[in-house]
């Protein structure tokens, strides 16, 4: 399948397109669900964990604009906050992933010979086993379950990815004209690494950065639905919707209210991620 | 061709060898002395070092491994400390289950994907392309746990319609109809992952076969549109497709597990969750080995066909 990828990668003639104001709409909403996550405390937010046995399930009104779930907490409150883990292991196991697997693949690709060779088939190996099974695997064992853990486990699963899309990327670099100029004239390898090749893989990088994210935090979502994730009671949107599993009957809007929220920030960054690939003239890769 | 052939063996069986490794690892990532996490608290020293014994703890690493994988190649995945029954059983009795949900769901993937790409791929950036495209960029952002709570929500709640809510398993041994109408929310959270995957892969790939020579040549021959989709471009378009096929199984299993476990469908996730949750280690660590080892030979599988289908692969 090596071939098929290098082949994917060829770049399409000139042709930019504008980013559009639907691309800002979703930057500024990624934006405000940063701000969000991060401001949880100071914004004027009814307490997520706060039980009002006098306001169970009710529907979306003034007072809890989302309504309450099924012990009388702030659907809206415990959203936001919710957002924080998400947006954790979304940022957190991607930096991992790409701490460890780009300058990995942008190594390998620039050097070429054995130590390529083995890596690469390294990778391959390990990436023919389901990223999903893996985490299963090791959360189901590695008990108590934390955040850290989670971003741990995910970002080492997403590294042979990564290591992948920045190979293949670096290759369709390293052979251009000006990289061997700058070989010839003596330049060093550090030199051409950070100066040649990182800017030109970049826009490649940074949207497959951004779809990234949002399939981290898609896989996180599953996990907390399956009860994987984060213990109760720190609300996290795929465990608010597993709890909602129970209650749907009577109360659909906790089910609703989550999942829209978690849809919208995965087709914003998702949209964003794609555009700028578009933008940036590189033809669909398989991610 | 053989050779090709020989290089892909050899490295699936350096994949199984890695995965049985990390398996039969999976158990010592428990915290603390792994006798009192299955004794559980409260089991007195002597108990843990019989089990301990029992278990051939004592023993190096490597002999462990050896009498461990000895074991499975002889179809003894151990048996279940809780259950009291073998792991092999209970795996046995959910892998169908499981192999049904995703049979049926590709079909329905495919038989959607393929005519939709197909009508794309004729008027690129026309208003149906542009239609569909949205449409599915938009569903590829809808995990499938989601896809299947609001299933649940509309068709079982709103519409009532028997069999499609949690809990409402019906075995296909029993009856048919009833273990289809169960089987149908399953079916469709799956397909709808799958065919965004495959409508976009095919999508492009037509595109870019449509404006071949070949295709010109059979056009100014005066072969029908619907001839020239299907027996012209259609082959030329699909390696990627089976490809993508390959690598989505992956997808297909988390997708599986989530409906499982919402609906109570006792195939191989509800299983594993269930196992998970009731520390039944041996369990767990049983179904990740078959599952993790059957996605890889699946893989295989699909190298091999698109390999049939495009014999230029192989030969670099």
């Amino acid at each position: 399948m090596l071939e098929l990828e290098e082949m994917a990668l060829v770049e399409r003639p000139e042709k930019k397109k504008p980013l559009g104001p639907l691309f800002w709409l979703c930057v500024g909403w990624i934006a405000l669900n940063i701000f969000g996550a991060i401001f949880a405390n100071v914004l004027p937010l009814q307490n997520p964990l706060y039980q009002n046995y006098s306001a169970i399930n009710v529907g979306p009104s003034l007072h809890h604009i989302f309504g309450t779930d099924d012990i009388g907490r702030d659907i809206f409150s415990r959203i936001v906050y919710g957002s924080r883990v998400s947006i954790a292991v979304g940022f957190g196991s991607m930096v991992i992933g790409f701490g460890i697997g780009a300058p990995l693949g942008m190594l390998a690709a620039y050097r070429r010979g054995r130590f390529d060779t083995i890596l690469t088939t390294f990778m391959y190996i390990l990436l023919a086993f389901p990223a999903i099974i893996a985490t299963i695997a090791v959360l189901s064992f590695w008990t108590p379950r934390s955040v850290f853990k989670i971003i741990l486990v995910i970002g080492l699963a997403s590294v042979p990815l990564v290591y992948r899309v920045i190979r293949t990327a670096t290759l369709s670099v390293a052979t251009k004209d000006y990289v061997i100029a700058a070989k010839v004239q003596g330049a060093k390898d550090r030199r051409i690494l950070m100066k040649e090749l990182l800017p030109n893989i970049a826009p490649i990088g940074i949207s497959f950065l951004l779809i990234g994210i949002a399939t981290v935090i898609a896989l996180e979502g599953t996990l907390a639905f399956l009860g994987l994730s984060v213990t109760t009671p720190t609300p996290s949107w795929g465990n608010m919707i597993n709890e909602s599993r129970t209650v749907l009957q009577q109360n659909p809007w906790l089910a609703i209210f989550p999942s829209l929220a978690l849809c919208l920030f995965l087709l914003s960054l998702n949209f964003i991620g794609d555009r700028l690939r578009s933008h940036f003239d590189v033809t669909e890769v398989k991610l | 061709m053989l050779r090709y052939v020989i290089r892909r063996i050899l490295m699936l069986i350096g994949i199984v060898f890695i995965i049985s490794v990390g398996s039969f690892f999976l158990i010592h990532l428990l915290p603390g002395n792994i006798t009192a996490v299955i004794e559980g608290p409260g089991a007195s020293p002597e108990n843990q070092a019989k089990l301990f014994k029992l278990l051939g703890l004592n023993r190096p690493i490597y002999e462990q491994y050896f009498v461990w994988i000895g074991n499975i190649l002889h179809g003894n995945l151990g048996t279940s400390f809780i259950s009291q029954t073998p792991v092999v059983t209970t795996i046995g009795n959910a892998l169908p289950i499981d192999l049904e949900i995703m049979f049926l769901s590709q079909i329905l993937a495919f038989a959607v994907a393929i005519p939709m790409a197909m009508r794309s791929a004729r008027k690129p950036d026309g208003v149906i392309d542009r239609f569909f495209s949205a449409g599915s960029f938009t569903m590829l952002s809808v995990p499938s746990f989601i896809v299947i709570i609001l299933l649940v929500l509309f068709v079982s709640i709103k519409l009532g319609i028997p069999h499609t809510g949690p809990s409402s398993y019906v075995s296909l041994r029993g009856d048919w109809i009833g273990n289809l109408e169960s089987m149908a929310l399953p079916a469709i959270t799956l397909a709808a992952g799958s065919f965004v995957v495959y409508f976009r892969v095919l999508r492009s790939d037509l595109i870019a076969t449509l404006q071949e020579e070949f295709i010109t040549m059979a056009r100014s021959k005066g072969l029908s549109q619907r001839r020239i989709m299907w027996r012209h471009a259609f082959r030329p378009s699909s390696v990627a497709l089976l490809g993508a096929a390959g690598v989505n199984i992956g997808g297909l299993l988390a997708g599986g597990f989530v409906v499982q476990y919402l609906l109570n469908i006792p195939g191989l996730g509800y299983t594993l969750i269930a196992a998970i949750n009731t520390d039944d280690y041996l369990l767990v660590q049983g179904i990740v080995l078959v599952v993790s080892v059957g996605v890889v030979l699946i893989n295989f599988f699909f190298d091999f066909i698109i390999n049939i289908v495009d014999p230029r692969i192989s030969r670099e």
